[in-house]
């Protein structure tokens, strides 16, 4: 997901003027090391100083230009909070804080660097977009999306590097602001985003296997988000299963609860977010997610119950 | 153009009649931060910027609770029209206490401080970059010296040889709550610090037109330049000079008599 941003970019802005990438203290390899070669004057590391970071993508859209403000997610968001919301949000300013590693992707590494409140976080802030695509392919399509577009500030939380792909044969393309179907059903539809995505594709594999008809979708955009899609899925099936690698406040889990109060959705709904806490657990990103509570064998079996009952 | 310092001190004295007016119909507004770097003001609109044949220089007012200064330069100069002074703080206008981007002659959002240096580096390097000649002026209280965020940006300046950025320190040594070298004995001296820094200072009268512009045209080398403008908060009003209470505080009808009868031309 990591190199297709930095490959997508480089076409970009390797041809557009107007785009700059402004790191703190990331190594840039692949086209990222390109673009800092060709466009050395588009390229800015601020070294370990993210307010800066913010500060200075704020200044070189307010004078024209399209940055992308680039580190680990933590750090891209929360330490420069303040300039997030105040230099770009209540300016308006086009600039992309693109967030790696959001969730606990950083399974290793410790709770400092999970951002598993980063959604509600960045959606809280008038003004801004908030972006989660799921794999590699959504992740070029995003970040077209995020060079082109002149509506104002947009977190794009991405993964890291060597994802699966997701979406190679999903039925509609990827549009900003819109969910997106990879599979159709009638009985169960999962909605997820991010790399999490990946579990929700095997739930709804075992799901099929067990004979039910499943919907896949992808709900990138957290922001502005889909409103009447969701209302579509919480209409049009039976079931409905939010799997987010998210707090479960502020998320999509806790929107498309409060749309289904809203609408007075008959359908059942069962969500499985990470838990409000800061788990002490090191190991893989799967170990992560299990010890959240998203692991897909128990989900299943969740589900199974929650049927019979 | 050249400077003309008499008209620069009789349009000081204007800007502080107004905000003076102005504080009688409203009294959200800091009077003694804007007198305090009034001529800073004034003498980057009407000496500095868009000089010599350029067309984008920047005005960043990172002290942006000092905004009347901003307000009634830019009034001044036909850029906000009468009406939105007069309408300063009401829900029918479109000014308030801090700056907002959007209204003509804003340039950046501020009021929070320890944000417009980065800005300023921002726009500095955009300009660079598309081998414009336009300038990066930022106006910063030296008590946001004092935000870590000012100090990235001083370092992010140098780092990026941001030639094309000036800043200037209303140095009047006070903060909300009282003297800035007694909240931080160890504050000064600041040229010290921003040429450990990599940039070029220079110690002004920051009530002084012609210094200022004089400093600015003396720059010389490839960095960043930064004027410790030495200036007196609440300048022009001696009850409001060096007094924090000032920092917010309208003055009373009688307060505002004694104001007006004491203003005059500031000679340094």
């Amino acid at each position: 997901m990591r190199n297709m941003f930095a490959e997508t970019l480089y076409e970009i802005g390797s041809k557009d003027p107007r785009i700059f990438i402004v790191v703190a203290d990331i190594s840039p390899a692949g086209s990222m090391a390109k673009f800092r070669e060709e466009c050395p004057d588009r390229f800015i590391n601020v070294g370990v100083a993210e307010q800066s970071m913010v500060g200075i993508c704020a200044g070189l859209a307010l004078n024209g230009c399209q940055p992308f403000a680039y580190t680990i997610a933590t750090f891209a968001l929360y330490r420069p909070f303040e300039m997030v919301r105040d230099d770009l949000g209540y300016q308006n300013l086009p600039v992309t804080i693109v967030g790696i590693g959001g969730g606990v992707v950083y399974s290793t590494l410790g709770g400092t660097h999970h951002a598993q409140e980063d959604i509600a976080v960045a959606s809280a802030i008038p003004n801004m977009s908030v972006i989660a695509p799921c794999d590699s392919l959504e992740a070029r399509e995003a970040t077209r999306y995020c060079a082109t577009q002149k509506s104002g500030p947009i977190y794009l939380r991405l993964g890291k590097a060597g994802e699966p792909v997701l979406t190679q044969s999903a039925i509609e393309p990827w549009r900003f602001g819109k969910l997106r179907y990879l599979r159709r059903g009638e009985d169960v539809c999962i909605l997820s985003y991010g790399l999490v995505l990946g579990k929700a594709a095997e739930l709804a594999d075992r799901l099929e296997e067990q004979g039910r008809s499943v919907s896949l979708v992808s709900a990138s955009t957290l922001k502005p988000l889909d409103r009447p899609g969701i209302e579509g899925v919480l209409s049009s099936h039976e079931q409905v299963v939010v799997i987010e690698e998210h707090a479960p406040q502020g998320g999509l889990a806790a929107q498309t609860k409060q749309i289904a109060w809203d609408i007075r959705a008959q359908c059942r709904l069962n969500t499985y977010t990470l838990q409000d806490q800061f788990i002490h657990c090191y190991g893989s990103h799967d170990d992560l997610l299990a010890a959240h509570g998203i692991d897909v064998g128990k989900i299943e079996s969740d589900l199974g119950g929650l049927r019979a009952r | 153009m050249a400077f003309d310092l008499g008209a620069a001190r009789q349009r000081c004295l204007e800007h502080r009649r107004r905000i003076l007016e102005i504080s009688q119909r409203v009294s959200a507004l800091h009077i003694a931060p804007a007198f305090s770097c009034l001529e800073i003001v004034d003498t980057i609109y009407y000496g500095l910027r868009n000089q010599d044949g350029r067309t984008n220089d920047r005005v960043i007012l990172s002290k942006g609770h000092g905004c009347m200064a901003q307000y009634t330069v830019l009034e001044s100069l036909g850029i906000l029209p009468r009406e939105d002074l007069e309408r300063y703080c009401t829900p029918e206008g479109r000014l308030g206490a801090h700056p907002d981007y959007g209204t003509p002659g804003i340039e950046a959002s501020t009021g929070s401080l320890g944000h417009g240096l980065s800005i300023a580096v921002g726009i500095a390097c955009a300009e660079r970059a598309r081998g414009g000649d336009g300038r990066a002026f930022a106006v910063l209280s030296d008590g946001e010296v004092q935000e870590g965020s000012t100090w990235e940006a001083v370092l992010m300046a140098s780092t990026l040889r941001t030639t094309n950025l000036i800043a200037f320190i209303d140095n009047n040594d006070f903060q909300s709550l009282g003297r800035t070298s007694e909240t931080h004995p160890t504050f000064y001296p600041l040229e010290d610090k921003f040429r450990a820094f990599g940039w070029d200072a220079i110690e002004v009268c920051g009530h002084d037109a012609q210094a200022i512009c004089e400093a600015v045209s003396s720059r010389s080398g490839d960095k960043p330049l930064v004027l410790i403008c030495k200036t007196v908060k609440g300048r022009g009003v001696s009850y409001m000079e060096n007094v924090p209470i000032w920092h917010y505080r309208a003055p009373n009808p009688e307060e505002y008599q004694l104001a007006l009868s004491e203003l005059r031309e500031i000679t340094s």
